[in-house]
């Protein structure tokens, strides 16, 4: 055979894995996205960040229960903590955690779960995860913020399962 | 061998070429003399770093010259490294490559001029807040943190001055078509245009940033700014310019590396079609570094993520050409097999060996790449030491130590004078290659930990075991690649100034198996890519940008270290 056809031959046979196998991974991202449910943070909407102390649901940080094991937290990030500082959670409940900045970016990524958002001031980050194993999850802002950004960290206790059936 | 050796050939005529390009050699020269003084002082911070993640605090000896401590070194080692090791390096590559691949010099010389003294400029004005602790905000430099304004000036100058290099291409091109109506453009040539054309645009993101954002904010003429807003324009020309380091790396690759090798480039065709598509995919892309982003829409995100698997695709076509070429030159020189021809490789050749072994680990960071980009499976690693650990990889290996291999033939070329040692080079190319590939994989493994990037871990609190398990591993990579460093600064001093004064070695431009005759025309004619282009950024970027410029708040700036 002609070399110069051979050299397409094997062109041919590196484009079309070329453009299969990144379409594959394509299809899989969009069935975990949007059929799994690992979602990534979205538009949700603007906030004064001068106003928090009276603006809902930032004039009242802290976990709230709105059906049993669905919760919602509501935390600013401010140079260099979160509030709350520490969140309370018992194992099997699905959370939703709203967060914004009172005044640089920070970010909010829990270890060992797919939250990971960043926090912008002006802007509302949301997230849901559902908390499976009891322990200590600590939050990290992953965002450099300032002279103090490595003390920024906060936690997630999530407690055995059967206290939060005790509560309910 | 003798065909794969870059030094000790000599003719007549290359050193009369020599003497016409003069102004285009010094030009080239200056460039790389800042860029490699940037990466010196950068480099060392990054030392630093490591080191400081390990508790070994060497801040406070320096804090007299250096106030702000670990962040102020960090602000260094990305501005360095990044920034303007990256446009110094490349704005000469790329006004050396186009004079010598069209065959003749500048349009305008004084033009030239104006391109290194308008970037030194910024770079100085940049360089006093850096210094003073003024400008602590990391390269990224997002609002609401708050810079002095002669940081954002000098930056903004050092952006204008690269475009200056575009206009220049574009008369040389004018002027060479003139006189070869029915000729092909020469491929590097066509290569450095491409690349530049598809800088300036993409540049537009951060150019508007700085304009009317950062600038009349940090002057005090508006009372905030908006930083969802600037973040996009931010990465708007983001994430195009890890192709704007990237490309000049694949303009050696495909047009010198193999005739380094001793072979052809496999094909001229396919490296043409795959620098338009990276002229076409390199912007529309860029809110894939905004996955974890609030007040940017997930179907936005998505669309982004689908372009940026499309880019993979030149990508995939550049790792198959290089490779194929790669063979070429293996079996060439005698090599047989499926792969035992790579033993056939020069591996003796600094310049080479030290491409290819960036290739090598440029492949973990293209998949590592691919990672990043997949839309969620992105919320495991985002803004962890697994990003620091990726693109040391890419823009640190792939990018840094092929330039570096490229100035093993260029400097001696550029001085005529010989390399002082290509056994230290050989070493240096091979300590850099394992010193980040024993820093990277352990940077990596930390992020999965999820270590924080762009924090002085050192001084934490909340240090976990399991991360102090692997950080001496981060610091030995760190001190190999110290080690790396000063082989290849002692070696390229020594070179420029006790070289053996020598013959001018030839520029290895490489001919192709599959040439320019192989490739259609229209590959050649830029109009019609630059429209799809602009189709495509308008698409991906003109509702979200139009939204928030209609949202648009005023955070007040802060100086937080």
């Amino acid at each position: 055979m002609n070399r110069k056809y051979l050299g397409y031959l094997f062109e041919i046979a590196w484009i079309l894995p070329s453009v299969a196998v990144p379409i594959a991974f394509l299809v899989a991202i969009v069935i975990t996205a949007f059929a799994v449910g690992i979602a990534v943070p979205g538009n949700v909407g603007r906030v004064d960040p001068k106003a928090l102390n009276t603006t809902p649901p930032f004039d009242k940080p802290g976990l709230r229960e709105l059906a049993p094991g669905r919760y919602e937290a509501v935390v600013t990030a401010q140079l260099f903590n979160f509030t709350p500082g520490e969140l309370e959670i018992p194992a099997g409940s699905k959370v939703t955690f709203i967060v914004t900045s009172r005044d640089v970016i920070h970010g909010y990524k829990i270890e060992n779960t797919p939250v990971n958002m960043m926090v912008i001031p002006g802007q509302i980050s949301r997230m849901t995860t559902t908390f499976d194993t009891p322990g200590e999850y600590y939050v990290y802002c992953h965002e450099y913020c300032g002279g103090g950004h490595h003390l920024m960290v906060g936690k997630v206790i999530v407690t055995p399962a059967k206290t939060a059936s005790a509560n309910r | 061998m003798a065909t794969a050796r870059v030094s000790g050939v000599s003719i007549a005529a290359e050193r009369a070429e020599v003497g016409v390009f003069a102004t285009e050699y010094r030009l080239t020269g200056l460039n790389l003399l800042v860029a490699f003084i940037a990466l010196a002082i950068g480099g060392l911070f990054g030392v630093l770093q490591a080191l400081q993640y390990n508790g070994i605090d060497l801040y406070k000896p320096i804090a007299p010259v250096l106030r702000g401590g670990y962040y102020q070194g960090l602000a260094l080692h990305g501005v360095l490294n990044v920034l303007v090791f990256t446009t110094f390096f490349i704005i000469g590559w790329l006004t050396f490559v186009t004079s010598r691949s069209l065959g003749i010099p500048l349009a305008s010389r004084a033009l030239g001029w104006t391109t290194f003294g308008v970037m030194t400029a910024g770079l100085l004005i940049a360089a006093l807040p850096l210094l003073l602790n003024n400008a602590t905000v990391l390269f990224t430099f997002y609002p609401p943190l708050k810079a002095d304004p002669l940081f954002y000036i000098g930056l903004t100058l050092v952006v204008v001055g690269t475009w200056l290099l575009l206009i220049n291409q574009v008369m040389m091109l004018r002027q060479w078509r003139a006189a070869n109506p029915a000729a092909r453009i020469p491929l590097p040539a066509f290569m450095a245009i491409v690349t530049m054309t598809m800088w300036v645009i993409c540049t537009f993101g951060v150019a508007a940033e700085m304009l009317f954002l950062l600038i009349p904010w940090s002057l005090g003429l508006v009372p905030g700014t908006d930083p969802v807003l600037a973040r996009t324009l931010f990465w708007f020309t983001g994430h195009p310019i890890v192709y704007f380091w990237l490309l000049p790396v694949y303009i050696s690759w495909y047009n010198f590396v193999p005739q380094q090798a001793g072979g052809r480039l496999f094909s001229d065709p396919m490296a043409r079609v795959s620098f338009i598509l990276f002229l076409i995919l390199s912007t529309p892309i860029g809110m894939h570094h905004q996955y974890t982003d609030p007040g940017i829409s997930e179907i936005w995100k998505l669309v982004h993520a689908i372009f940026t698997f499309g880019v993979f695709f030149p990508s995939l076509l550049t790792f198959f050409n290089v490779v194929a070429s790669l063979e070429n030159g293996g079996r060439a020189r005698g090599g047989k097999g499926w792969l035992v021809w790579v033993f056939s490789l020069p591996w003796r050749e600094p310049s080479f060996t030290a491409q290819v072994l960036a290739m090598i680990l440029f492949a973990f960071g293209g998949a590592g790449g691919l990672i990043n980009a997949s839309y969620n499976i992105n919320l495991v690693v985002h803004n962890t030491s697994w990003v620091a650990g990726h693109f040391h990889l890419t823009v640190g290996t792939a990018v840094t130590l092929s330039f570096m291999g490229i100035t093993y033939w260029l400097v001696p070329h550029l001085t005529g004078r010989r390399l002082w040692s290509p056994m230290m080079a050989l070493v240096q190319a091979w300590t850099w290659f394992v010193g980040m590939g024993i820093f990277s994989h352990w940077m990596h493994m930390l992020g999965l930990l999820s270590m924080p990037r762009r924090t002085a871990i050192g001084a934490m609190r909340e240090i976990q075991p399991e991360w102090e398990a692997l950080l001496p591993m981060v610091a030995v990579g760190a001190i190999i690649m110290f080690v790396s460093a000063i082989l290849y600064y002692l070696n390229m001093v020594l070179t420029i100034t006790a070289g053996k004064r020598d013959a001018v070695p030839m520029v290895p431009f490489a001919r192709a198996v599959s040439g320019p005759e192989d490739s259609p025309r229209v590959l050649d004619n830029f109009k019609p890519w630059l429209v799809i282009a602009f189709t495509l950024i308008v698409i991906n970027y003109a509702p979200t940008l139009i939204r928030l410029v209609s949202e648009m708040q005023f955070i007040p700036g802060i100086r937080s270290w």
